[in-house]
């Protein structure tokens, strides 16, 4: 429909004056509220609603490509020279240099910027101006703050399902390299979809590891090659070795055969010293230990039953789990096992009994790590159930030092490579202990929280200022300690010496006391046999009390109705004096004897 | 025949060449003698005088670690001076010192030339 309106105006009515006149308002329209429209609005809870009248923005973040950079030289030849010189030419050039020589200009501003010169020249004759003042008394106190720790950078397992971080090795040449062996040590517990690769990260990108090593079980130990830094050994959980070049990438360059490797996890692998630098040796709960070769890796070189009683049944042996080898004594070497009792041996034995040299025992639970002090390799650390000790090769019947019985479970444990007195430990509530024990014996120096969960493996770097911890879930955090902890302290060697010189000899002092109190209990048992009346019975306390009470009353009353028969017999003669009778002595001495029995019960 | 003239006139002119000339050797020989007191101080391992262009007109070490210095302490001047400008319109860099752990570089700019001394200062 067309609105249509038709106005109507006359010509002659064309170009006269507006009239304009006031009138009222009018209504034009009058729209009413439809109450019948109510049905098809819900009423809403009024509420406070803030409306700006802005632009509607959006922040973006867009993260560039990487540009690539070169470092180039650039180089140098002589330019500058006017067209008609030729640079190379000797003449021209002596004859431009002349001609500007004698411009006027040029004596000029050399003369100014001669004397200009040689006003600085001579200041710096004259005295340092960038002089270092106190420069030696800057470095000598910094020890007196408290020993720290810091994060310095996170590594996290990629992988969905994360597994436990089960040994970290350090690159050999400066260690900017960590290799970290990942594995699910619990009993049953890796799924089908759990991957088994480890990987080798550099420090500076722990977004994505540098090299993946894809082995087929998943690594439980991985050491890097002290004298090859490409090489790497890994034992699986599966029992068998494989090694690894990285240049090769991340597939094992060879695996060990199934028949002849170990039957459990491999726990440990070090590598030995050797002129070739190829030799390695592992450990594994299933009580082997075996030596190979790397580039023969289908039969071990040679085999020890870890079995202490020296005849290589494989039914008794103890399960090894922590391996220690140090490479300023090649032909000794250690193993601790999961009964607690570290056992050590020489490889250069003619037989495999003679091969097992002592054992010392301690620990209530599997020996989870072994250390040689790097400076003091008599001594060495083992850390296992709640306690971390320290033994000296000397004394086989105990540890020399050990640490208070923790709340935790320790899991690892490391000597300091700058200080003697200073070693780590990790435990099962995700804490890292540092232990000083020429500072504080009881508590360690210091205790950082690391991670919620508990922490597995831990690896110190050989300037000995950053640690690696592994944790449950393949975290490993890469932490600097203060300077305190790192720096070594005046005197500090011999102060340590000292220390585990006087708790050897108060282990050997101790030993000898048990020694003798043993040899003393059984002649005294001997002795015992032949007098069987009285000796044999023990008596406890109370019956002893009572005997002897009765004892002495019936000596009392003897005594007083012996008086009453001679004060009888002989009135006239003087009294006796009331001092101790005959018998006294005598009882006083029987009584000692009893009391003598007593404590020997 | 008039060999006379001509003869006065040149030796009029060789005359004030050789007025001309020792003025300038005059200025030549006070600009050899600063720069040799230069280089005679202690410490001083070598002098190079650059030109605008950064062409080294006069220097004491050997050819090739002169080009190397004149092309690069030329560039860093200029640099030098375009930054003080920049901060301040009136400002002009009057001198630089580059003191480093072997020895000490110094450089005396000027709008048409550099005078650079390589010094090592004694502590």
């Amino acid at each position: 429909m067309e609105i249509v309106y038709v106005y109507v105006k006359k010509r002659s009515e064309f170009g006269r004056q507006c009239n304009f006149s006031d009138r009222p308002a009018e209504i034009n329209v009058d729209i009413q509220p439809d109450p019948g429209l109510t049905a098809n609005f819900i009423e809403r809870d009024p509420i406070d609603a803030g409306i700006q009248c802005a632009s509607d923005m959006s922040e973006h973040e867009v993260n560039t490509e990487r540009f690539e950079m070169e470092n180039a030289g650039v180089n140098h030849l002589e330019g500058g020279w006017p067209k008609d010189v030729n640079p190379l030419e000797m003449e021209q050039t002596i004859r431009f240099r002349k001609k500007v020589e004698k411009d006027e200009n040029y004596v000029y501003t050399i003369i100014q910027l001669g004397s200009l010169m040689e006003h600085c020249i001579k200041q710096n004759n004259a005295i340092n101006i960038y002089e270092e003042y106190f420069e030696e008394e800057e470095t000598a106190d910094v020890a007196d703050e408290p020993p720290s720790a810091k994060t310095i950078n996170v590594f996290r397992d990629p992988n969905v399902i994360k597994r436990t971080a089960t040994h970290l090795s350090w690159h050999p040449d400066g260690s900017k390299k960590l290799a970290v062996a990942y594995s699910s040590l619990e009993f049953q517990r890796s799924s089908k979809d759990m991957s088994y690769d480890s990987y080798i990260w550099d420090l500076e990108n722990p977004n994505k590891p540098e090299l993946v090593l894809r082995p087929s079980s998943p690594l439980v130990s991985l050491e890097y090659n002290p004298k090859d830094s490409h090489i790497l050994v890994g034992g699986c959980y599966n029992g068998q070795i494989a090694y690894w070049d990285t240049r090769k990438g991340g597939q094992p360059v060879e695996l060990s055969t199934v028949e002849f490797s170990h039957r459990d996890p491999v726990y440990g692998t070090i590598w030995l010293q050797s002129k070739t630098g190829t030799d390695c040796f592992s450990a594994s709960t299933d009580g082997q230990v075996l030596w190979w070769d790397i580039r023969k890796l289908t039969e071990p070189t040679e085999t020890l039953v870890m079995d202490i009683s020296r005849k290589g049944v494989l039914e008794n042996a103890l399960g090894a789990i922590a391996l220690e080898f140090e490479p300023t004594m090649p032909t000794k070497f250690m193993v601790g096992t999961e009964q607690g009792v570290v056992i050590t041996c020489n490889r250069k034995a003619k037989t495999p009994a003679e091969k097992i040299v002592g054992t010392f025992s301690g620990h209530h639970g599997p020996i989870y790590a072994l250390a040689r002090n790097p400076f003091f390799p008599k001594n060495f650390l083992t850390v296992g159930d709640w306690t971390a000790r320290i033994w000296s090769e000397d004394s086989k019947e105990s540890s020399i030092m050990w640490t208070k019985y923790h709340m935790a479970y320790l899991t690892d444990g490391c000597w300091s490579t700058i200080r003697p007195a200073v070693f780590f430990t990790t435990k099962m509530d995700g804490t890292l202990d540092v232990w000083d024990f020429l500072f504080k014996q009881n508590n360690p120096s210091l205790n950082v929280k690391v991670c919620d969960e508990p922490l597995f493996s831990l690896r110190l770097q050989d300037n000995g200022r950053f640690i690696g911890c592994g944790s449950k879930r393949g975290t490993v955090t890469l932490l600097e300690v203060s300077s305190g902890i790192c720096t070594l302290q005046r005197n500090e060697k011999n102060l340590a010496m000292a220390m585990f010189e006087r708790e050897t000899k108060r282990e050997k002092i101790l030993e000898a006391r048990h020694r003798e109190m043993r040899l003393k209990e059984r002649t005294k048992a001997e002795g015992k046999e032949e007098d069987v009346k009285v000796e044999t019975e023990e008596e406890t306390p109370e019956e002893l009390l009572a005997r002897v009470q009765k004892e002495f009353f019936e000596i009392i009353e003897a005594e007083i109705r012996r008086k009453e028969r001679a004060a009888k017999l002989s009135k006239p003669q003087v009294a006796q004096r009331p001092g101790l009778p005959k018998g006294w002595g005598g009882w006083g001495g029987s009584l000692t004897l009893v009391l003598h029995r007593g404590t020997g019960v | 025949f008039r060999p006379c003239p001509i003869a006065t006139v040149a030796r009029r002119e060789s005359r004030s060449h050789a007025g001309d000339s020792s003025c300038a050797s005059l200025a030549m020989a006070e600009v050899e003698e600063t720069l040799k007191r230069i280089q005679a101080h202690k410490g001083v391992i070598g002098t190079i005088v650059v030109n605008a262009e950064g062409i080294p007109i006069r220097t004491t070490l050997d050819n090739s670690t002169t080009v190397q210095y004149a092309g690069l302490l030329h560039q860093l001047t200029m640099k030098a001076r375009s930054t003080v400008r920049d901060i301040d319109p009136q400002n002009d860099l009057t001198f630089l010192r580059i003191r480093s752990k072997k020895h000490e570089i110094m450089v005396a700019p000027d709008k048409e030339y550099l005078l650079i001394v390589i010094q090592n200062p004694c502590e």
